[in-house]
């Protein structure tokens, strides 16, 4: 019984295809890409009757076999090799009542393929109010297969999908169509060159090409004899064959399909009314955006807190229960403090997803694109690069891989070079805690300076997307055909099954994928700044106790002791008061004293850290790219900070907070601490308005994300742009801030 | 002159010409776009561009550039 039934399922986009697959497999599924490329694979088993099971494998949504985009590709390329060990013993083609036509253009294909296909009809629950009546008996004939009517929306037909599944054995392989009809003597000269071969699969080798430039993808190898014929002629005879393949499918359906006109279609018509309307379909999106926003800088807040909390207290308990020593310090600052790092961000990851599934989910994204198609265009981008650019607010990551839907590569290209310019959300920590630090505090109009910057920042990053889109599509010599065609699917309620897998699919990708990078770095982090070679290193403890001796603390230190020992002595009388109790001023100076050694001692650590980072390995890099730092005001552990960023933007406080030696995240802390840092030649504030608009600037405009120069190359296949995105952002950052530092100072 | 998509009115139908092989991209074939087939333009964008349009019961959004390719016979009697 060991022997699972291979089962692929094949279908138009809006199908329903999805629903069809987490019906059958439930929870039981796993999300991976196809070696080498991006485009995702799902998979999963499904229980079928009398004790047989089925890998399901969830292929991407194509409209026929004809390749027009890498996600189709995956699809024929899977079909067409026998040895593939994914190879499906039998393929599921999903339909849908209302598009029958046009799905089953795709099911000929298959069927053509001799390839043993069911046919699934889904959301039949639609059938009486579109007034659609359907001969199953007849299509089965006239088709040659077997046909389950399905509605994944309420739970209907999905066991009479795995009964035709574990019987696929008796579905016939016979194909429906004859296309060597389209041209007789081409396919002829075809045979007699390849007489043990199948001719349609040969047809479909040959055609592969035509009508996509692939960018990754392994080309099939094809014997100089067999391209008799140019691009165009075989253009012209694929056209041939779907005209061919149209004429039978009108003829089934004349036949088997009835449809009363006279039903309802109201819904769609008034809903395209109002969200494609030239005023209120923009200010309707204009209000989604909003929200969206709002859910991710401002609902996202509470988990994150909590989340914060949390792996501080666990850092913090490891730290005291563990003994203490290397592993356990790896273990508190570098694994504990990585791993906080990544899963801080699966709130927003995951409202993020959770407002685009519904978008998507429910057709309205398509009307998104229409509206801003137009728009988009003069900056050589597309209507489907919205989606992206929105996507980057939160992170450019899964932004570059929702490109993929865009059918032109110029316009993919100039979307994936551009997207990282728009506000992630990793930008966010550096920009609140710089700006409360040099935007003073004030009021414009009722708004606050410090929300005004932000807000600035966010115009900054998107108009430096838009900008650098027209820049690039100016230059770029890159010829392609603007072929945008786009399905308006009908709107549809969303599923929430749907919605709750992709969102739970999508944040463990991202916490898996991202987490592995910023763990690394903050390991490799942790490494570097407790680790060095000089004498001053090793015997930093001495050095700094004496240097106590003689000199006492650091001005900041002396400050913070004085604060926190008054503040202590007031919340001391404050709770004598409350309890009544009454303490001879002996004990209470007994207590203070013990506090003030505490703090002492706190103190004396944090200098001793300070001082030992100051000569770690990390330290030492850090003096040496001070010349290059200063010309934009920022002091040798800035440029640290500055420098890790390029691994991931986010590290930036986390290692000012390591630098500082403040012993804690808690942004108050680091702030208190920057403010207090004082520039030794000028003996002035290190941080004031035109070093933090300088750093602000920076981080707008640098490529500082390890990420997403890796997705990146993955998407475009080459080192060359992902290089290029990091020189040239990188160096145009360096300018504005130099240029802002310098003009401002 | 001969009519295109392009030159649709909102609410108004035509019937798709035949149409010189090679031009029109094969994905827009798939989706119905066939000789024959009735095209009812069903909204249009701001700014004009893109167009969406029925055909064939198929609903799609097209760039202008493209849709001034299909020729087509305009429905005169149609509504609105």
């Amino acid at each position: 019984m060991s022997k699972q039934i291979k089962v692929a399922l094949i279908g138009n986009p809006n199908t329903g295809k999805t629903s069809v697959f987490n019906q059958l497999t439930g929870l039981k599924q796993k999300v991976g890409n196809y070696p080498g490329i991006t485009v995702e694979k799902k998979e999963g088993i499904c229980k079928l009757p009398r004790g047989v099971k089925a890998h399901i494998l969830d292929l991407p949504g194509t409209y026929s076999l004809n390749t027009t985009s890498l996600d189709e590709s995956v699809v024929v390329e899977l079909l067409l090799n026998k040895n593939d060990k994914d190879f499906p013993d039998v393929a599921v083609v999903i339909s849908d009542v209302e598009n029958l036509k046009r799905n089953l253009l795709l099911f000929t294909q298959i069927k053509d393929l001799k390839i043993p296909a069911i046919l699934v009809i889904n959301m039949a629950d639609r059938m009486v109010r579109k007034g659609i009546s359907l001969d199953i008996d007849l299509l089965e004939e006239k088709l040659n297969t077997k046909i389950a009517l399905v509605s994944t929306r309420k739970g209907t037909g999905i066991d009479k999908v795995k009964e035709l599944i574990a019987d696929y054995k008796n579905l016939s392989v016979e194909p429906n169509i004859d296309t060597t009809v389209i041209a007789p003597e081409y396919f002829d000269k075809l045979k007699s060159t390849f007489p043990n071969e199948d001719l349609y699969k040969l047809w479909l080798v040959i055609t592969q090409d035509v009508n996509f430039m692939p960018i990754e993808k392994n080309p099939i190898t094809i014997p100089a004899s067999f391209k008799t014929k140019s691009k165009p002629e075989l253009k012209r005879l694929q056209q041939k064959e779907t005209i061919l393949r149209y004429q039978f499918i009108n003829g089934i359906l004349k036949q088997a399909y009835k449809v009363d006109v006279n039903a309802a279609k109201g819904l769609r018509a008034t809903l395209d009314k109002i969200l494609t309307h030239k005023v209120f379909g923009y200010l309707i999106f204009f209000v989604i955006l909003l929200t969206i926003f709002q859910a991710i800088y401002d609902w996202s807040s509470y988990p994150m807190d909590f989340i914060d909390a949390l792996f501080a207290s666990g850092s913090e308990w490891v730290k005291n229960t563990l003994p203490p020593g290397v592993f356990t310090d790896l273990i508190a600052e570098g694994i504990l403090a990585g791993i906080g790092g990544v899963v801080i961000f699966i709130p927003q990851i995951a409202f993020l997803f959770l407002f685009i599934s519904l978008l998507e989910e429910s057709g309205y994204m398509s009307r998104v694109v229409f509206l801003m198609d137009r728009l988009m265009r003069p900056f050589g981008l597309s209507g489907k690069s919205v989606v992206p650019l929105i996507s980057g607010t939160a992170c450019a990551i899964p932004a570059i891989m929702a490109t993929r839907t865009i059918e032109n590569w110029k316009e993919r290209l100039i979307t994936i070079l551009v997207t990282p310019f728009t506000t992630c959300s990793a930008r966010l920590p550096v920009y609140l805690i710089i700006i409360a630090l040099v935007i003073p505090d004030g009021r414009f109009l009722g708004l606050s300076y410090q929300a005004l910057t932000l807000m600035l920042l966010y115009l900054i990053g998107f108009g430096a997307a838009i900008f650098s889109a027209m820049i690039l599509n100016k230059i770029m010599k890159i010829k392609t055909k603007t072929f945008f065609v786009m399905e308006m699917p009908n709107y549809k309620l969303p599923l929430l099954k749907n919605v709750v897998y992709t969102v739970l699919e999508k944040t463990k990708s991202f916490v898996i994928g991202a987490g592995k990078i910023i763990l690394a770095i903050s390991i490799i982090l942790w490494f570097l700044g407790s680790n060095g070679y000089s004498d001053d290193f090793y015997n930093a403890e001495t050095i700094v106790k004496q240097k106590i001796e003689k000199e006492g603390f650091t001005d900041f230190n002396v400050e913070s002791m004085k604060s926190s020992l008054n503040s202590y002595k007031e919340s001391l009388h404050d709770s004598l008061a409350r309890n009544g109790a009454i303490l001879d001023k002996q004990a209470i100076t007994d207590s203070l004293q013990v506090k003030e050694i505490l703090l002492r001692q706190k103190a004396e650590n944090q200098e001793i850290a300070s001082y030992k980072l100051e000569n770690s390995y990390m330290g030492i890099a850090g003096k040496a790219i001070a010349p290059i730092v200063h010309p934009l005001g920022y002091d040798w552990k800035i440029g640290i900070a500055v420098l890790t960023s390029f691994a991931a933007r986010e590290v930036f406080v986390g290692t000012l907070a390591t630098i500082y030696s403040v012993g804690s995240d808690e942004e108050d802390t680091i702030k208190n601490r920057m403010a207090a840092e004082i520039d030794p030649v000028t003996k002035k504030p290190l941080f004031n308005l035109a070093s933090g608009i300088s750093l602000l600037l920076f981080y707008a405009f640098a490529m500082q994300c390890m990420s997403t120069l890796a997705i990146v190359k993955r998407e475009t296949n080459t080192w060359k742009w992902p290089a290029a995105q990091l020189v040239f952002m990188s160096l145009f950052a360096y300018i504005v801030a130099l240029i802002a530092y310098q003009t401002l100072k | 002159m001969t009519t295109t998509v392009a030159q649709l009115k909102r609410g108004q139908k035509g019937i798709i010409k035949e149409f010189a092989d090679g031009i029109l991209p094969v994905k827009l074939m798939e989706m119905g776009c066939l000789p024959g087939n009735e095209i009812e333009l069903v909204q249009v964008a701001p700014l004009k561009d893109p167009i969406y349009i029925n055909c064939n019961g198929t609903h799609i959004a097209i760039r202008r550039s493209v849709a001034s390719l299909i020729e087509l016979e305009i429905i005169e009697d149609s509504p609105i």
